[in-house]
């Protein structure tokens, strides 16, 4: 084991996968000689060469394009999308042309690849540079989308997700890069080497794609989030003496639906949370899925604590942030319901 | 320094080269007050490259439309917009140009048809058509003024406008601010075709290569390109070449280009350059520059001061301007 940031975790998948599979291509903007704008490819350029780890014009409807055909031939391209803000471009690309290949050829043809992109707020980049656009992911069949909220899981779901013969979307909040983030700008940050998810293991593992985390065991209330708002739902319990049981979904489709059904039946009691805007979130899905699975175990209604319906401010970030207080405040009136 | 005769540049001189001084007087400053943490989040500096902004926002009447991009802080205060409302917007203050929702990268005055600050690269280009050919179905003489890095040539939105502006014959300007670097990524690494004229003339334009460190040279030929456009002759594309002194952003270590490489653009300073051609020519003297110097220095304190009183919008208000208000009827709520 090695204690490591979520960067490193990330380096250290790629690493890995390259190493034993040298189908395993990496580029996108500034990933080679810069090793990207938060260095999650540095080193890769020097020890793969430039032809596995390369640097590509801004052009992000041509990454995934180029991806989509690489892999369908053989490889098995691990893209950066600078910001998840930027994917826009490409969006048809990661539609049209990566999710549905499979469906449309009848399996004849496949796109074994992986997008990573950094998502989130909390680093004052105003609507242009901290969305968290996941459920623009999840509504599209053909996708998996994964989202990590820690160095551990991140290097496992990141190698599984190369290994994976289907179009990984793999979303890094930038907020947890560097330490736990509880959702208190104001106080300092905790680093990974503090935190145990911080250590990592050598080498290859996998953590599967489609398998959610128990994060913390709890009988008052589940809480079903993924990210940075897994270490926000732990401190705004923690604050308000509540014995949650927090669930880190890390897949959001596929989606561990077991893993949900099995704590909101033992609570009774079910909050969503997200950063990303709450119409038509993901939350959504998770509020229908626990009403379909687990309503006549639940002892009040769901609620949800999202990103508001704005385009993410500048200056009030951390108020659109569904920081500890709303979080609190929200779990409180789901025991007194 | 391109031909021109005297009593024009005596005419010119000053009013250029004091625009300079002012972009990078603010400017300066700025990356002052992102080390105090006042500003905060994401600033690209446009030092080195002042004469590009001045040279063709020189050349603009009010009615036209002007687009830039993230690196938008001296086209905004040569478009006209108060250097106060730029810097409150900087610190997030109501009282800024954007009521401080858009912060650095998003500087927007419909007043002064100042069209952002746009910090999705290539993503203003197919609006300036837009905007291009509003003018020319409404009948009215303005241009769009389209500003963008060469990097943005390299995404599929940039061909998209460029072959729409053509087809449709747009009165726009595409003015590519040519630094050659794309944050990390050098014009070589990210460009088929390195000569940008060639490339945008394929696209059946006129398109011409131009010494952006030469405010004259920049300000010649947007006269030249403006009259075509006027005359309706549809859009012209300036390849402006130019280099940034400083780092891509505050998070940019900077470390792909050859520190020797930025010495020789920096003795091409547009400001030091064009400040001793002017006293050389007998048009200024040393203490008339040093006098614009100080009105600048003074402009940026009275806007910090005015930036440092601002207040913050209250949160009740963000989801304002989310959607039109109908009949109170909100769509988008802020809960708290
Ligand atoms: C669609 C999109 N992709 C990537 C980025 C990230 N990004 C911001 S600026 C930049 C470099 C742009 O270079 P250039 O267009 O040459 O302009 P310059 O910054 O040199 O003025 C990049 C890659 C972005 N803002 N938008």
């Amino acid at each position: 084991m090695t204690s490591m940031t979520m960067i490193e975790a990330i380096r250290d998948a790629h690493m890995v996968a390259m190493e034993r599979d040298d189908t395993v291509v990496v580029f996108g903007e500034d990933v080679g000689y810069f090793g990207g704008v938060f260095r999650c490819t540095q080193g890769l350029q020097e020890r793969f060469g430039d032809h596995r780890c390369f640097d590509t014009p801004i052009s992000e409807a041509g990454i995934v394009g180029a991806a989509v055909g690489m892999a369908a031939y053989g490889l098995r391209p691990c893209v950066e999308i600078q910001f998840a803000d930027y994917m826009y471009p490409a969006y048809d690309q990661i539609v049209s042309e990566a999710a549905r290949l499979r469906h449309r050829s009848a399996g004849d043809f496949t796109a074994p690849l992986v997008i990573r992109m950094p998502t989130g707020g909390g680093i004052f980049g105003g609507q242009t540079h901290s969305q968290s656009p996941e459920a623009l992911f999840t509504h599209v069949a053909g996708l998996k989308t994964v989202v990590v909220s820690n160095p551990y899981d991140a290097k496992g779901l990141l190698i599984a997700a190369i290994e994976d013969d289907d179009p990984v979307i793999f979303l890094e909040p930038k907020r947890v890069y560097n330490g736990p983030f509880d959702g208190h700008p104001d106080r300092p940050i905790v680093p990974w080497s503090k935190h145990p998810l911080g250590e990592v293991p050598e080498g290859h593992y996998r953590i599967e794609v489609g398998t959610a985390r128990l994060h913390r065991e709890g009988s008052d209330l589940t809480v079903l989030t993924y990210g940075t708002m897994v270490h926000v739902a732990e401190a705004a319990a923690e604050e308000h003496g509540l014995d949650a049981e927090i669930i880190d979904l890390r897949t959001l489709v596929p989606l561990d639906v077991d893993t949900i059904v099995a704590s909101v039946t033992k609570t009774g009691r079910c909050l969503v949370m997200h950063e990303a805007t709450l119409t038509s979130g993901f939350g959504a899905e998770l509020a229908a899925t626990v009403q379909e699975r687990c309503m006549f175990h639940l002892e009040a209604p769901i609620i949800r604590v999202c990103g508001w319906d704005t385009p993410y401010p500048h200056a009030h970030e951390w108020s659109y942030f569904p920081g500890p207080a709303r979080v609190g405040y929200a779990m409180r009136e789901l025991m007194d319901a | 320094m391109t031909a021109i005769t005297n009593e024009v540049l005596a005419e010119l001189g000053p009013g250029l080269l004091a625009d300079m001084i002012r972009v990078r007087e603010f400017e300066e400053r700025c990356a002052q007050l992102y080390g105090e943490t006042k500003i905060r989040g994401f600033l690209h500096l446009y030092i080195g490259e002042e004469a590009v902004a001045a040279g063709v926002l020189h050349c603009l009447e009010p009615d036209d439309a002007v687009l830039a991009t993230y690196r938008e802080h001296g086209h905004a205060l040569l478009r006209g917009l108060s250097a106060r409302s730029i810097m409150a917007e900087m610190f997030g203050r109501r009282e800024g140009c954007s009521g401080g929702r858009g912060g650095s990268m998003h500087l927007f005055d419909a007043s002064l048809g100042f069209f952002g600050g746009n910090a999705i690269v290539g993503g203003h280009l197919p609006v300036a058509v837009g905007l291009g050919l509003a003018a020319q179905m409404q009948k009215q003489d303005r241009v769009t003024a389209c500003f963008f890095g060469e990097g943005a040539m390299a995404e599929g939105e940039f061909h998209e406008a460029m072959n729409l502006a053509a087809l449709w014959n747009a009165p726009v300007l595409f003015c590519c601010e040519n630094n050659r670097y794309a944050m990390g990524t050098s014009l070589e690494t990210s460009e088929s075709e390195t000569n940008l004229a060639i490339k945008a003339a394929s696209y059946e334009m006129p398109a011409w290569t131009v010494d952006g460190m030469d405010v004259l040279a920049v300000r010649a030929a947007t006269e030249r390109a403006l009259t075509l456009i006027r005359a309706g002759g549809g859009p012209v594309f300036l390849e402006l070449q130019t280099y940034r002194f400083r780092a891509h952003s505050m998070f940019d270590p900077d470390k792909y280009r050859d520190p020797a490489e930025v010495e020789v653009w920096r003795t091409r300073d547009p400001i030091a350059t064009f400040g001793q051609a002017l006293i050389a020519d007998g048009i200024l003297t040393t203490e008339e520059i040093e006098s614009i110097q100080q009105a600048a220095v003074a402009e940026v304190d009275d806007a910090v001061a005015f930036a440092d009183a601002g207040t913050l919008e209250p949160i009740e208000e963000l989801a304002r301007h989310v959607y039109r208000r109908v009949d109170g009827v909100q769509a988008a709520e802020v809960q708290r």
